[in-house]
């Protein structure tokens, strides 16, 4: 007989994971970082059309110290915070009352779809002629982002719930509200920590076009008067502000969900 | 025995005692006028164990969702009794709770633990009352869904062709399993399948269900465990074949050859 080339399988664990995961992840935005100093510092890109990372890490130390910056995230996230829950309760609840009862989504589904459609930046001038310059329209503005988003999650969430599960609860001597609280709204939670998601990036966006209109604190006003100088350090370092800020609430958002849906059997990746 | 109060699966919500666990008369179920159920009529005593058997599409799996009160668009009269279980072909546990949280699910007051233990002790799951439905093989979940159907102590347990999903060495295990639990109880058991030697097997009393009405009946006069290899099994066995249009294999050989 003819001998037969045999090669090992190799084990996954032995393969992988020689480098943890989180620093794999880190190496792309590293690199990215790393050839921006270059070009700044061999000249091809110009300090006055973007300025170099150590200059930005350098105003950034020194916005921090003399405590412009940390006043201004304050008073940022503390407009996200309030719109996110206005908005949430109010998003939360008309999902619940249409996804929950025929009559519900007949009365409101309509009136929120027809609302949904209108780009909820539009609504800026409107918000300034009712509500004036002050706190109001911002915080206004970010609860109107993030209320159809969460809607329409919450409310997919909910009719997504299988009917088999909701026939089971039934089976089991399960009351309405029984039924609510065991069946429907925990299998709607997968939907509404995706609308979350989707809400929170509405909202920093919201916040952007909100302080970029006559504010007077908060990083969109850090970044409108860094426009008036050319500043375009601090534009950036406004600019990672908003990133780190967006970054630092999903990761709040994936913390939440690897809690409250680990019983989902679905696929991780591999 | 503990069958005392009967719940009417009509709009009349007369209660009445009864020495039978379920008592059907003429009970008529439409889809888009079309009779699956046809007037039907079924008496099953206090702790028998019924096999209903039946072609795909005949209504068995109708009648045991009127029985279990999730079908009431109906008429005729039916009488259940008010502890009554279901476990269907699917498992179906919530994938968010927990399997002893499962088992305990609907059940009146806020029992302990403990009481979703013991139900999962007796199906012999003991082990995972604190796993996650995902990581549940198949024939585990099917005995959490058992365990969950017999921690409401019923007088009638509604099964919906609970084995079909299970591969053929599990399938047999759970059987037993049901066979014991049902001995210890003496609850009426119905048992929906497809799977003539099962019912065999298993029922006091097997029941073809054909046109909408129960069509032919075989009392199973045999001792536990049965032999399916029993020659009084096996003649049974051709004849609930023969009555659900199957033939038996040498009248298809002669058929061949014809």
């Amino acid at each position: 007989m003819s001998p037969v080339l045999l090669e090992p399988v190799v084990p996954l664990s032995a393969r992988r994971r020689s480098v943890p995961r989180w620093l794999r992840r880190t190496t792309g935005p590293l690199f990215l970082l790393l050839l921006w100093q270059v070009c700044s510092a061999t000249g091809v890109l110009p300090s006055d059309m973007l300025a170099s990372p150590g200059t930005i890490a350098g105003t950034a130390s020194g916005m921090i110290q003399d405590g412009t910056l940390p006043h201004a995230m304050l008073v940022s996230v503390q407009r996200v915070l309030n719109g996110l829950v206005i908005g949430g309760i109010i998003g939360v609840a008309l999902a619940l009352a249409s996804g929950l009862s025929r009559l519900g989504e007949d009365l409101v589904d309509a009136s929120v779809q027809m609302f949904r459609t209108i780009p909820w930046v539009g609504m800026i001038p409107l918000f300034i002629i009712w509500m004036g310059i002050g706190e109001a329209p911002k915080i206004a503005l970010i609860a109107l982002g993030v209320t159809f988003h969460l809607y329409l999650n919450v409310y997919a969430g909910i009719r997504g719930v299988d009917a088999q599960l909701i026939e089971a609860g039934n089976s089991l001597g399960l009351g309405r509200w029984g039924l609510i609280r065991h069946v429907v709204l925990p299998g709607a939670l997968p939907g509404a920590m995706t609308g979350l998601r989707y809400s929170l990036a509405t909202a920093w966006l919201a916040l952007v076009f909100g302080e970029t209109i006559n504010a007077d604190d908060g990083i969109g006003f850090l970044l409108n008067r860094a426009r008036e100088f050319f500043q375009t350090d601090v534009i950036v370092v406004c600019l990672i502000v908003y990133a780190a800020l967006g970054l630092l609430a999903d990761f709040i958002v994936r913390t939440l969900e690897r809690l409250l849906l680990q019983w989902r059997p679905t696929f991780t990746g591999k | 025995m503990a069958t005392d109060l009967h719940r009417q699966v009509n709009p009349l919500t007369k209660e009445t005692t009864d020495d039978a666990a379920v008592r059907v008369d003429s009970l008529t179920r439409s889809f888009d006028g079309r009779a699956v159920i046809d007037n039907l009529e079924l008496t099953i005593p206090q702790g028998e164990f019924v096999a209903l058997l039946g072609r795909s599409g005949c209504g068995k799996s109708t009648l045991l969702r009127v029985l279990a009160g999730l079908d009431r668009e109906i008429n005729g009269e039916v009488l259940v009794p008010r502890r009554k279980a279901v476990a269907f072909q699917a498992p179906r546990l919530m994938p968010w709770k927990k399997v002893w949280r499962n088992v305990l699910l609907g059940l009146p007051g806020s029992p302990g633990r403990e009481v979703a233990e013991k139900a999962l002790e007796e199906v012999g799951l003991g082990h995972r009352s604190d796993a996650w439905p995902k990581t549940l093989s198949g024939g585990e979940a099917q005995r959490a869904s058992l365990a969950r159907a017999l921690v409401r102590e019923p007088d009638l347990l509604l099964l919906d062709e609970p084995f079909g999903a299970l591969d053929a060495l599990t399938r047999i295990t759970a059987q037993r399993l049901v066979s014991d639990l049902w001995q210890s109880r003496g609850c009426a058991v119905l048992l929906v399948t497809h799977d003539v030697e099962e019912a065999l097997l298993l029922a006091d009393r097997v029941l073809v269900m054909d046109g909408g009405v129960i069509a032919h009946e075989v009392r199973v006069d045999r001792d536990r465990p049965r032999d399916i290899a029993d020659p009084y099994i096996a003649d049974l066995r051709t004849q609930l074949l023969d009555r659900l249009g199957v033939e038996a294999p040498e009248a298809a050989e002669v058929e061949k050859v014809a």
